[in-house]
């Protein structure tokens, strides 16, 4: 991606905070107007945690999504297909509801193990350099486990409000999250991102074969490992706050290398910004409901998401790969 | 002589025996033996890859304490596999032969010395496994690497390529460079090597020059055939 473009994308995104905050319209002048403090307490405390989880949960699935894409050579390979969001949902709702540790540090921790364990069960299932079909197939039983596991931890929790409680979230929400809760999500994404752009450049040798990046001094063993935990901390921490948001990290990272040139590494930045850019305009977007009705982000983002992925498999079916 | 690469106590476990090597610049040096001998492993260990044991010293610095730019001045390896890993054009597979960016104008050098300028802005899953590893060869060689290891770089060539490789190859130990080579074709390991290494059931069985260490009885004894008239027949 080119430097001009890439700060372009940066101008965007901050333009979209800029508009999460202000969107709709209509109310916010009003208020200024009739009670000041309240205004500002509406955009301090609920509009601006609101971009800002927009803005670090994107920008967390496009990043993990380009590296596990790197990692597996496999352009389908996202947190969400790999079951990786699904494993960090499980965690979160067994942490919350059966262990009883509510409180977003014991949600956090919950999702990152949830994440962290159903991507060790891909890698040990799928192999380290994973076929599409074989891929897939591993991450659709996880995704069936993780599903299964979360509906029975929430209908085994002694609340009986348990599935009420957690549809919501289950959908993936951003709206009336704390400025606390947006710390648990944006420490864990943001470390996760900055290791993840580290390792551009030996996701990018990786593209010559294992043995041809580990002989060049990379190593791609100890790397695999950090990345899948990077990975599930901080899509974990993300999911444990806004619940499972689908196909963003599958979408960004292809849309970032048809941006910089193909390479598998060097797009783990643009996928960033990319995967930031969709979900503030997915969470501005979703506010354009019909009034009184709520429209969940992560039935948005499945909507336009999943044609865009079936095209993938498409390509990949009818030539070699896209 | 300058030594390239020094190799004390190189093994991997099951697969090669504890040995000892050194290689010098301007010497092409082939690696013989049967399917399974072990050249992979040799290769794989002079690397420094993960699983092998032993030190390889490359001017006085042993290979697995240097960093990805220092340690590609000393070596480039090209793995035995053909396999698209991802879709990248020839030219971008190749400039990431380098960490960081390649000097401008060595790519084109490098492929047109490989008579491939044509597949530069091709993508790699576009072309036939011949010209794959005319591309893979090309990503070797634009490190302009102390020592070359190419584990079988002329398998899947027809035989104008495989004598254009070699040429190159040879070329490039001129300018003093060590290669390192492994190769199933006996005739061309006799004729265009300086040193011939003869592997047998990963252990280093002969090593000198290709007339002493490809003899009739040898051959014979490892590899099964013996030459009858102009062409190879099992023993």
């Amino acid at each position: 991606m080119s430097k001009s473009l890439f700060i372009g994308f940066c101008l965007l995104v901050l333009i979209l905070v800029a508009a999460s905050i202000i969107v709709p319209l209509q109310s916010l002048p009003a208020l200024i107007e009739s009670d000041p403090d309240l205004a500002w307490t509406v955009i301090s405390e609920l509009r601006l945690p609101r971009a800002l989880l927009a803005l670090v949960y994107g920008a967390v699935l496009g990043a993990s999504g380009a590296a596990i894409q790197a990692l597996f050579a496999n352009p389908l390979a996202s947190p969400d297909i790999t079951g990786a969001t699904g494993g960090a949902a499980l965690g979160a709702v067994v942490m919350a509801y059966l262990i009883g540790f509510a409180s977003p540090f014991g949600i956090a921790i919950g999702g990152m193990a949830g994440a962290g364990i159903a991507l060790g069960l891909l890698l040990m299932l799928a192999g380290p350099r994973a076929e599409t079909a074989t891929l897939l197939l591993a991450g659709i039983a996880i995704s069936a486990i993780t599903g299964a596991g979360t509906a029975l931890a929430l209908a085994l929790a002694p609340s009986p409000f348990a599935f009420y409680d957690a549809y919501d979230w289950l959908m993936g929400s951003l709206v009336d999250r704390s400025l606390a809760q947006l710390a648990f999500a944006a420490i864990p994404a943001l470390a996760a991102i900055l290791y993840l752009a580290k390792c551009a450049p030996a996701l990018d040798r990786l593209a010559l074969g294992e043995d041809v990046a580990e002989s060049m001094g990379y190593k791609i063993g100890p790397m695999r490992r950090n990345i899948i935990a990077a990975t599930a901390i901080g899509v974990g921490a993300s999911v444990s706050v806004c619940g499972a948001i689908g196909f963003i990290g599958l979408v960004g990272p292809v849309l970032a290398r048809r941006l910089s040139g193909g390479h598998p590494g060097r797009a783990i930045l643009p996928a960033a910004l990319i995967g930031a850019i969709l979900l503030l305009s997915a969470d501005i977007a979703v506010r354009f409901a019909p009034p009184d009705r709520s429209l969940p982000i992560g039935v948005l983002t499945a909507i336009l998401g999943a044609p865009f992925f079936l095209s993938l498999v498409a390509r990949m079916r009818w030539s070699a790969r896209p | 002589m300058t030594v390239r690469l020094t190799a004390h106590a190189l093994q991997i476990a099951n697969r090669l025996k504890p040995c000892d090597l050194t290689f010098e610049a301007g010497i092409v040096t082939m690696l013989v033996g049967p399917n399974g001998a072990g050249k992979t492993s040799l290769l794989h260990a002079l690397a420094a890859l993960p699983g092998s044991g032993g030190t390889v010293i490359a001017d006085g610095d042993d290979i697995r304490t240097l960093s990805p730019v220092q340690r590609i001045r000393h070596l480039a390896f090209l793995g035995a596999s053909r396999d698209v890993r991802w879709p990248l054009s020839a030219r971008d597979f190749i400039a990431l032969g380098v960490p960081g960016h390649p000097k401008p104008g060595l790519i084109d050098q490098v492929l047109q010395s490989l008579e491939a300028e044509v597949l530069a802005d091709r993508h790699l899953n576009q072309l036939s496994t011949g010209e794959r590893s005319r591309v893979m060869i090309a990503r070797a060689l634009v490190s302009q690497s102390a020592a070359l290891l190419l584990d079988e770089p002329i398998a899947n060539l027809d035989p104008k390529w495989q004598l254009a490789i070699l040429a190159r190859l040879r070329a490039e130990a001129d300018n003093g460079a060590a290669v390192i080579l492994s190769i199933h074709d006996l005739d061309l390991a006799r004729h265009h090597g300086d040193r011939v290494i003869l592997i047998d059931k990963g252990q280093i069985i002969a090593d000198g020059a290709p007339s002493e260490t490809l003899s009739e009885p040898m051959i014979a004894k490892i590899f099964g055939v013996t030459r009858h008239a102009d062409r190879w027949i099992r023993v």
